[in-house]
């Protein structure tokens, strides 16, 4: 043991590498290239933000917990990885499930209520939906320590939000996650509300991205709305979780724009002008203004761009509005790999 | 290859893990204290000096951390076996068994299976203070996608083990403590026996009343029914060895046949195993019965200090009690 912290604390501001003005606070920033990628995964995000909302209101989806204002985090946290490596999001992470290669109405499946999972986990290694905060992250520890133990360069992608770093299973995570090396970047996205409860409600550390240091992880801060600062950050963090340098603490400042989901009432708890503060941070006004201003994005551009993220919503709503009627003996078929001679028999009568 | 050798529960264990790491590369064993100690018990004594740290080592102390990195490895190929120390002590655990242990499978309609075994040394009868001796099975029992299975001699430890570890689904095997220095010849096979998950055996014939009985209430009811037997009634015993799947064929078949049951079961009696058990055969077997299925459990208190543990743990006089009262002047 080393006494030394110093080298695992974040930096004192959260990295943003293109301001709220749409200009460039560093010298090196993510290609052209990656910052054009990155705009057409903020559209289609943002689209399907708003399309699983209108689904909602239309009663096509039971539920929407929405990433509105958050695409920046769901967009480079899919982006960073390599297809060897797996992505463990929450309820709230539809939008970087998507943006993996999920089909998104495979996606919704959850929310739409026709099953609990729509797709097949190892077909882009992304695992299901999970709603019990923070319990995932073992799991995208025990999925990365195996692919370490069996050789293979994977590294794991786990979402947790501020609310979900007060659990347990968060720093049971990190614990085993960094006494084991276990190549798994953690992205805590603090979008300042947990439902209705405020972060100084749910910790008293400097910064979540501090809370690292407890466990000998290294934590950095990221402007969660600089899709461009989260691309380097995150890319780094990748990085150095794939060669061999164990977990690293991501945590990303971000706020949740609309309310926690359709059935929640954010004017209990949050005054308007806070939300319309965050409307000038918005992630994808900033790099659509960067961009234009190096003239690397044209109205034939993004036209092209708007268009393929209608194509995403139009493809979720046909498939969302499709009625599958959901087979009550499927309840009885997945229980267990052979069915009890219990469950054939109320399988047989429900 | 089948080789013999008498072995305690414990030595049957230990045997069962290193067979099945022997045989399966993908079998990891890890937890508290399992490392170079052997686990608190020694179930998993010799096993890191025999296949390496990367196979069989100790954790941080943290179960639900244990059972949630267990998740994930079995999602990643692996299969792993964790030691859970003591009963009372998995339940730091119950979430990620509860949310995903046993719903995985279901969640993802048969795409991601669970290969994996959570051993828990459980239930009383040692001597051991508060938080030592649960007899936790109902929680797992009353969960759907768990296989909860307590083997009650050493040929059962290691057959069980074997095909608990080779199972796609995951098991919650019970281990009774005061059963780990029992003795007795195993049979050790070099593949993956099958036999026991979701079979109960009879393990003693009789025909004036059933006994049914499940890891460490074993042998109090095989020691009832050499008492009975002395006093003229013959009382046949039914191991259940496996709690889920339940086999109701075997029992039911054995209460037909007698026409009388009592339940011997360690736990709580409310809302229990013991409980589900009586009410599936007399749902089944009404008909047969010419008594109420008597239940002979632990009562409904919080598990006693060991000076009093001999007051809750069933035992051969309460079990012959329960005997005597299954209305035999009808008959
Ligand atoms: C273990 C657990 N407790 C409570 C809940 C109910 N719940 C769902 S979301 C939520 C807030 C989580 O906040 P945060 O982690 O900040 O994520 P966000 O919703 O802001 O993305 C709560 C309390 C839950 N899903 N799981
Ligand atoms: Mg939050």
């Amino acid at each position: 043991m080393t006494g030394d912290a110093h080298h695992l604390l974040p930096s004192a501001e959260p990295v943003t590498l293109i301001g709220v003005d749409g200009a460039a606070l560093h010298e090196t920033l993510p290609d052209d290239a990656a910052l054009l990628r990155a705009l057409q995964g903020l559209v289609t995000a943002r689209r399907l933000n708003e399309q699983a909302y209108a689904l909602v209101r239309q009663g096509r989806l039971a539920v929407y917990p929405s990433s509105h204002g958050q695409e920046a985090c769901q967009v480079a946290a899919a982006q960073v990885l390599a297809d060897g490596d797996w992505l463990f999001p929450t309820y709230r992470d539809t939008a970087a499930i998507v943006e993996r290669g999920v089909d998104p109405v495979e996606a919704l499946t959850l929310l739409k209520g026709d099953w609990h999972c729509g797709y097949d986990p190892y077909e882009h290694r992304v695992a299901p939906h999970t709603t019990p905060l923070a319990t995932q992250l073992p799991h995208a520890v025990g999925v990365a320590h195996a692919a370490r133990l069996k050789g293979e360069p994977t590294v794991v992608m786990a979402l947790c939000g501020d609310g979900g770093t007060s659990e347990g299973d968060f720093h049971e995570a990190l614990n085993f996650a960094a006494v084991l090396k276990a190549p798994v970047v953690f992205l805590v996205q603090n979008n300042e509300y947990a439902i209705s409860v405020p972060l100084a409600r749910q910790t008293a550390a400097p910064s979540l991205a501090h809370k690292g240091i407890g466990y000998g992880v290294k934590g950095e801060r990221v402007d969660g709305n600089d899709v461009a600062a989260l691309l380097a950050v995150l890319t780094d963090a990748v990085q150095r979780a794939r060669s061999g340098a164990g977990p690293q603490l991501v945590e990303a400042h971000t706020y949740r724009m609309q309310a926690h989901t359709n059935a929640d009432d954010a004017t209990r708890y949050r005054k308007d002008d806070e939300v319309a503060a965050w409307v000038e941070r918005d992630p994808i006004v900033r790099l659509e203004k960067h961009l234009r201003d190096r003239g690397l994005l044209t109205d034939d551009v993004l036209a092209r761009m708007t268009e393929a993220a209608e194509k995403t919503a139009a493809h979720t709503r046909d498939g969302i509005n499709r009625d599958v009627e959901p087979d009550p003996a499927e309840l009885f078929a997945y229980v267990y790999a052979k069915p009890t001679p219990q469950l054939i028999e109320q399988g047989a009568q429900a | 290859m089948i080789a013999h050798e008498k072995l305690s529960m414990a030595q049957a264990l230990n045997r069962a893990l290193r067979d099945a790491m022997s045989a399966d590369p993908s079998v990891v064993v890890f937890g508290e204290d399992v490392g170079p100690l052997g686990g608190v018990f020694r179930i998993t004594d010799g096993l890191t000096a025999e296949f390496g740290e990367d196979r069989c080592f100790d954790t941080p102390l943290a179960e639900s951390g244990i059972v949630g990195v267990a998740v994930g490895m079995a999602m990643n190929g692996m299969r792993p076996v964790v030691e859970m120390q003591f009963d009372a002590f998995a339940y730091p655990a119950f979430e990620q068994i509860v949310s995903h242990v046993a719903k995985m499978r279901n969640r993802t309609r048969g795409k991601v299976s669970l290969p994996m075994v959570i051993r828990v040394p459980y239930a009383g009868g040692i001597g051991g203070v508060e938080h030592h001796c649960d007899s936790s099975e109902a929680y797992y029992a009353h969960t759907p996608g768990l296989h909860v299975v307590a083997p009650a001699t050493p040929s059962d430890a290691y057959t069980l083990l074997r095909e608990a570890i080779a199972s796609p689904d995951p098991v919650i095997f019970l281990e009774p403590k005061k059963l780990y220095w029992s003795k007795e010849e195993v049979e050790l096979s070099a593949h993956a026996p099958a036999a026991g998950i979701g079979r109960a055996v009879v393990r003693r014939e009789g025909s004036d009343a059933t006994l049914i009985a499940y890891g460490p209430s074993v042998p109090i009811a095989l020691e009832a029914a050499e008492v009975a037997d002395r006093e003229g009634r013959s009382l046949q015993v039914v191991d259940l060895r496996s709690i889920v799947p339940f086999d109701d064929e075997t029992v039911c078949a054995a209460v037909r046949s007698t026409g009388r049951a009592v339940v011997v079961a360690e736990a709580s009696g409310f809302a229990s195993v013991s409980s589900e058990i009586v009410a599936r055969v007399t749902e089944r077997c009404f008909h047969s019965l010419a008594a109420p299925i008597r239940r002979v459990t632990g009562y409904d208190i919080p598990y006693p200090p060991p000076k009093l543990e001999h007051v809750q743990l069933p035992s051969v006089d309460r079990v012959l009690e329960a005997v005597d009262d299954l209305q035999w002047e009808l008959s």
